[in-house]
């Protein structure tokens, strides 16, 4: 098991956290609540389990991450940008006309994407294609991929987990960022998907089912994946949407909407605990 | 001015009411965006023939294709770009191939989502709907208009496709005006040029009219609400009576409605054509102001096509 600093992780998901909401409020627009509820996920891969060089984005060894579920850029923007692979500064041009942080990922905008996104359910299938490239190419890279449960109701989804089963992808990582919510609201009410461990378990993965905002659980479900041969497997992580701003918490409103300044200030004083700047 | 400001959607939403209360064979599904395409009006109204489908477009599009089978009239609801896109396969094969009666709102058309970018700016949607057979392709342009398409649908028989935009954009029809799928409406008398143009951008169009106009140069100004079937009627008389052309849409130049005027002109008329929309290239984020100068979407644009037309017209 290696060794991971999660006082340090803990301290860089805050900032990460808190420059979700600045971004979003910069913007007018986007998506906090989905955001946030990767937090603790993202900032565990970036900042411990991948290997990857923020300085070289194109290192042939890097392992690969793919945001399937694009509208969660401000996330993975803000965690790349924490990185090194962009200025912090960059971050409050989220949205804006001729930025590099589109609001959907787009690769051609900022070239250390892997890929662009923002149509939901795509992201297994080439994250699968991907994986199956480091097999036939004998390189060893990993590849993740961040999808929400919403995201799971896509038919495409399904296609990708037979396939990755089928072609024994153990170099895949799935992560879903089980919220339970999405724009309509209730997950289980939309178009329910319990029970999802066993659902991936029926299609040939190992699934992991842990708490999403507990960076030991989420650490050691990433080495679990890596020690697992012969099949891909998902994290099911349980999370809160909006998690760590409490008016956005379990609150489907703040799927794809921005914090005005008065929330802003609200939502920065509860992230780093009030007073504290 | 003070022009009342409706997103088309808005229209949809009051369309499906209206329908939802004459009618009840009338059913709504949705793909988790209710809320956005106003289909949550209906959902409100009448929430035993409301069907949301979850993140699934082409579920919801063959789900539509067996209630349509069982005599029913469903409308399936989601940003164009998904459902015209994701979902294209079964809309062919399923719902064309078979002539049923499904009805398919786009929303979000356009560059109207702005900030979202090209993921979720709807640019090829009309291409992909228009070359289908069997399809009905209506893109109105405004929330009045937007409501008696949504309640023409229902009235015609077979698929129809209906594209609506998430930005407020300015009421140029009264109720009182007469819709007909398939037939155009004059707006502006002219003699000079036409401009025909499809949705939002009308307004543009007429914009563009009243500048042209001050300068002496009259054109008449078409609302070709319905891309398909094309009123060629009207596109060969503005032919032979203005002789020059020039389209506007909030769409890819290739395969929207400017191809389909071209398509009836090159056959029968051919008169100087210009055409106003996107030039082969994919959005991205910035508002919709932005987006239309940069994409060369204003009125300005179109004026300056219609003086492009005209040096050809005469020259
Ligand atoms: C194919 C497709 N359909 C619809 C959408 C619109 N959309 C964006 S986010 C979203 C809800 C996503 O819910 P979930 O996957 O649970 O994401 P999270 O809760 O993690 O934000 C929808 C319907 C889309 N982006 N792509
Ligand atoms: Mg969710």
């Amino acid at each position: 098991m290696v060794n991971y600093d999660i006082m340090k992780l803990a301290e860089i998901g805050r900032e990460v956290r808190a420059d979700i909401v600045r971004m979003t409020a910069a913007a007018g627009s986007g998506h906090p609540g989905g955001s946030l509820s990767a937090v603790e996920l993202m900032t565990a891969l970036y900042f411990g389990v991948m290997s990857h060089r923020p300085a070289e984005p194109k290192w042939p060894g890097r392992d690969r991450f793919i945001l399937s579920k694009g509208h969660a850029c401000p996330l993975l923007y803000s965690v790349m940008a924490r990185a090194g692979y962009l200025p912090v500064a960059e971050l409050t041009t989220l949205r804006k006309l001729d930025s590099c942080l589109q609001g959907h990922p787009s690769c051609l905008a900022l070239p250390a994407l892997e890929v662009s996104s923002g149509s939901l359910g795509q992201g297994l299938s080439i994250t699968n294609g991907l994986a199956l490239a480091a097999k036939l190419t004998g390189q060893g890279y990993r590849v993740y991929c961040l999808m929400g449960d919403g995201e799971l109701q896509e038919g495409q989804v399904w296609e990708a987990a037979m396939s990755a089963a089928h072609y024994k992808l153990d170099n895949v990582c799935a992560l879903v960022d089980y919220n339970g919510l999405q724009i309509d609201g209730d997950v289980e009410n939309v178009m329910g998907l319990a029970p999802l461990a066993e659902k991936w378990r029926a299609f040939n993965w190992h699934a992991v089912e842990i708490d999403g905002h507990d960076y030991g659980q989420v650490l050691a479900a990433y080495d679990e994946a890596a020690a697992t041969k012969g099949k891909p497997t998902a994290i099911i992580a349980k999370t809160v949407k909006g998690k760590g701003v409490s008016f956005m918490e379990n609150a489907a409103g703040w799927h794809g909407k921005a914090p005005s300044g008065e929330e802003l200030q609200r939502a920065l004083d509860e992230i780093y605990g009030k007073g504290a700047r | 001015m003070g022009e009342k400001m409706l997103p088309t959607r808005d229209g949809y939403g009051h369309g499906l009411l209206t329908l939802g209360a004459a009618n009840p064979k009338v059913v709504v599904l949705d793909a988790d965006l209710a809320k956005s395409t106003r289909s949550d009006w209906f959902a409100a109204k009448f929430p035993e023939r409301f069907f949301d489908m979850g993140i699934a477009e082409q579920d919801m599009i063959g789900t539509a294709a067996g209630l349509a089978l069982g005599g029913l009239i469903p409308f399936a609801t989601t940003y164009g770009v998904f459902v015209a896109g994701r979902a294209w396969d079964q809309i062919r094969t399923t719902v064309c191939y078979a002539d049923l009666n499904v009805k398919i709102a786009g929303n979000h058309g356009g560059i109207s989502v702005g900030a979202d970018g090209a993921t979720h700016q709807a640019l090829e949607d009309i291409a992909l709907m228009r070359v289908l057979p069997k399809m009905t392709v209506i893109v109105p342009c405004d929330a009045v208009e937007a409501k008696k398409a949504t309640i023409a649908a229902a009235e015609i028989h077979g698929p129809c496709f209906l594209r609506f935009a998430r930005e407020a954009t300015p009421v140029l029809t009264d109720e009182g005006d007469l819709f007909a799928v398939g037939k155009a409406n004059v707006l502006r008398a002219g003699t000079d040029a036409t401009i025909i143009a499809c949705g939002p951008i009308v307004h543009e169009a007429l914009l563009a009219h009243a500048a042209l106009k001050a300068k002496g140069i009259n054109v008449r100004v078409l609302n070709m609400h319905t891309v398909k079937p094309l009123d060629e009627a009207a596109v060969l008389r503005a032919a032979a009576e203005t002789g020059a052309i020039v389209t506007a849409e909030e769409h890819q130049l290739y395969g929207g409605l400017g191809g389909a005027v071209a398509e009836v002109l090159v056959r029968n008329k051919p008169v100087p054509v210009a055409m106003v929309g996107v030039r082969d290239t994919f959005g991205e984020s910035g508002t919709p102001e932005e987006l239309a100068v940069r994409y060369g979407l204003t009125a300005r644009d179109i004026a300056a096509a219609v003086d492009e037309v005209l040096a050809r017209k005469q020259g």
